[in-house]
C-alpha cells in the first residue's frame, strides 16, 4: 500500500526534555490511525511535528519518499497538504465562517473567490454548517466551531487530515456531533490521523491504533488487539484506567 | 462692540470671540491637520516596526539573516527609546534647527511639525502594535500556518486585522494626546491653536479670557474626536446578529439570531 508519510528515527527535545524518542511510524493512504496515550506521552507533539508546527530535533519525515526536513520543499506547500484540526478550534476570529474556509484556498492555493466559495460550501454542507456562513466564530458554539474547523481543513483538499484531540475542549453534549462528522469522513476514505481520548471512536473507526507512552510508541496494532488483547503491559494498564472511569 | 480696561470679563470674552474667531479657527485647523496626519503616519511607522520586531527568528534561520535582524532591531530600539524618553518640545527644537544646521534643509514649520509628531507617535505606536501582535492567540498563527500560509500572509490576513482592532482604543488615545501636544510646536513657530491664541492674547493683554476660549476649543476637538473614534470602533466589531441561510431542510430563508457575546 502506498504510504503518504513515513517517519524515521524522529526525536524531539524541549530543552533538556526528550519528548519523542526515536519514533518510527508510517501512515498509508486512506487509513484512519488513532493515537492514544496519557497526557505527556508525546502524542500531540508527534502530530505537531508531522505538520512542522514543532521542528523535530532529528530524524526524517518522508512525504511520498521525500524528506521534508531537508527544505527541498517549502514548509508552506507541505503544510497545505496536511490538514490540521486543533483542540481549541483556532478559527480565524476576524473572518466569517465562510471566509475561514476560503482564505486558505484563495491565498495559498490561488483559487478564484468563486471557486473557493464553491468548494467551501461543499464541505460546510458536509459538516452541516452551510447555514451559518455569515456567522463570526464568537457567535457559534464549540461543536459548531469544530465542525467549521474541519470544513476549513477539508477545503484545502489535503492528502491527510491530522486531528489533535478534536473533542477534548468541547462540552459533553457537543462531542457527538463532531465525532459523527469524523466518522463519516473516515467512511469516505480520507486519510486521518487522530490523537484522541475517545476510546469508542478509536475502537469503531480506526484501522490501526497507536499507543504512546513516555515518548515512544509502546504498541501499534489493530483496534481489536489493542482493546481486547494488548501485548504490552503498559497498554493494558492505560486502557484499564481509562475504561474504568 | 468696544472694550476698554474697565470692561467686564464677559464683555472681553465676547469681544475676543467676535474679533478673533477666524484666528482660533485657523489655529484649530492647523492643530487638527498636524495631529491627524502625524497620528496616521505614526501609526504606519508603528505597524511597520511592530511587524519587523515580531518576525520569528530561531536557530533554523540563516546566520546572515539573523545578524541583519539583530542590527535592525537594535536601531529600532534606539529610535523607540530616544523618542519615548525625551520631551516632544525638545525634539521639535533639535529636529527643526538640527536639520537646518547639519543638512542645510530648511523645513517649513508646518512640515517640521508633521514630521516631529509622526516620528514621536511612531515610537509609541511601535510598542503598542508589538503588544497587539503578541497578544493574539498563538492558535491563530498555528491555524494559519497549518493551512499553508506564509508568515507574511498570516500577518496580513489573520493577525494584523485582529491586532489593529485591539489597539484601536490606544490609537484613539494617541490621537487625542497629539491634538493637545501639538501645542508644544509653538516653540518652532507652527501656527497651531496655542500659537494663535498667544498672539490674540498678546494683542489685547487678556490672557485669561483668550486661553479660556482656547481651552474650550481644545475640549470640543478632543471630545468630538473621541466620540467619532468610539463609534468607529463599535462599527468594526461587526453586527451583533447574523443570518442563518435556508437549505433544503430549512426552508425559511432568513432567521436572525442574536449573537453570543
Amino acid at each position: 500500500m502506498e504510504n503518504i508519510i513515513e517517519i524515521r528515527h524522529l526525536q524531539k527535545y524541549f530543552g533538556e526534555n526528550e519528548v519523542l524518542k526515536d519514533i518510527n511510524f508510517s501512515v498509508n493512504k486512506g487509513e484512519v490511525v488513532c493515537i492514544i496515550g496519557s497526557s505527556g506521552s508525546g502524542k500531540s507533539t508527534l502530530l505537531r511535528c508531522l505538520n512542522l508546527l514543532e521542528q523535530p530535533t532529528s530524524g526524517e519525515i518522508l512525504y511520498h519518499g521525500q524528506n521534508i526536513l531537508e527544505h527541498d520543499m517549502s514548509n508552506a506547500v507541505y503544510r497545505a497538504k496536511m490538514g490540521m484540526v486543533f483542540q481549541q478550534f483556532n478559527l480565524f476570529n476576524n473572518l466569517s465562517v465562510l471566509e475561514n474556509c476560503t482564505v486558505g484556498q484563495i491565498k495559498v492555493l490561488k483559487r478564484s473567490a468563486k471557486e473557493a466559495k464553491k468548494t467551501a460550501m461543499e464541505y460546510l454542507e458536509l459538516v452541516g454548517m452551510s447555514g451559518f456562513i455569515d456567522a463570526r466564530p464568537h457567535q457559534i458554539s464549540g461543536g459548531q466551531k469544530q465542525r467549521v474547523a474541519i470544513a476549513r481543513a477539508l477545503s484545502m483538499e489535503p492528502e491527510a487530515l491530522l486531528f489533535d484531540e478534536p473533542t477534548s475542549a468541547l462540552d459533553p453534549e457537543m462531542v457527538g456531533e463532531v465525532l459523527k462528522v469524523m466518522k463519516s469522513l473516515a467512511g469516505s476514505g480520507l486519510t486521518m490521523l487522530v490523537v484522541t481520548h475517545e476510546m469508542a471512536f478509536a475502537r469503531d473507526v480506526a484501522r490501526r491504533v497507536v499507543f504512546m507512552d513516555g515518548g515512544v510508541i509502546a504498541e501499534e496494532d489493530t483496534p481489536e488487539v489493542i482493546f481486547n488483547n494488548p501485548n504490552n503491559e503498559r497498554t493494558r494498564i492505560f486502557l484499564k484506567r481509562i475504561l474504568d472511569n | 462692540m468696544a472694550v476698554d480696561a474697565n470692561s467686564s470679563f464677559i464683555q472681553w470674552v465676547i469681544y475676543i470671540v467676535q474679533n478673533y474667531w477666524p484666528l482660533f479657527l485657523r489655529g484649530a485647523e492647523v492643530t487638527l491637520i498636524i495631529s491627524l496626519t502625524g497620528t496616521i503616519i505614526g501609526f504606519a511607522i508603528g505597524i511597520l516596526i511592530g511587524i519587523i520586531r515580531t518576525i520569528p527568528i530561531d536557530s533554523n534561520t540563516h546566520i546572515l539573516k539573523r545578524a541583519v535582524y539583530k542590527v535592525v532591531n537594535v536601531l529600532l530600539l534606539i529610535y523607540i527609546e530616544v523618542f519615548r524618553g525625551t520631551p516632544m518640545i525638545v525634539q521639535a527644537m533639535v529636529v527643526f534647527y538640527g536639520v537646518a544646521m547639519i543638512w542645510g534643509i530648511h523645513l517649513t514649520t508646518f512640515a517640521a511639525g508633521i514630521f516631529i509628531v509622526s516620528i514621536n507617535t511612531g515610537a509609541y505606536m511601535a510598542e503598542i502594535v508589538r503588544g497587539g501582535i503578541i497578544s493574539i492567540d498563538k492558535g491563530q498563527f498555528e491555524a494559519a500556518h497549518a493551512i499553508g500560509m506564509t508568515h507574511s500572509q498570516t500577518m496580513a490576513f489573520i493577525v494584523l486585522p485582529q491586532a489593529i482592532r485591539n489597539i484601536l482604543p490606544a490609537l484613539s488615545n494617541e490621537f487625542v494626546i497629539n491634538i493637545k501636544d501639538t501645542s508644544v510646536l509653538n516653540v518652532i513657530g507652527v501656527t497651531e491653536l496655542f500659537f494663535q491664541s498667544k498672539s490674540a492674547a498678546g494683542n489685547n493683554y487678556r490672557y485669561f479670557e483668550v486661553f479660556l476660549i482656547t481651552c474650550l476649543v481644545y475640549l470640543v476637538m478632543t471630545f468630538t474626536v473621541t466620540r467619532i473614534l468610539r463609534y468607529w470602533e463599535k462599527r468594526l466589531e461587526g453586527p451583533d446578529v447574523y443570518t442563518i441561510h435556508g437549505s433544503q431542510t430549512v426552508p425559511e430563508a432568513e432567521i436572525k439570531i442574536v449573537g453570543k457575546k
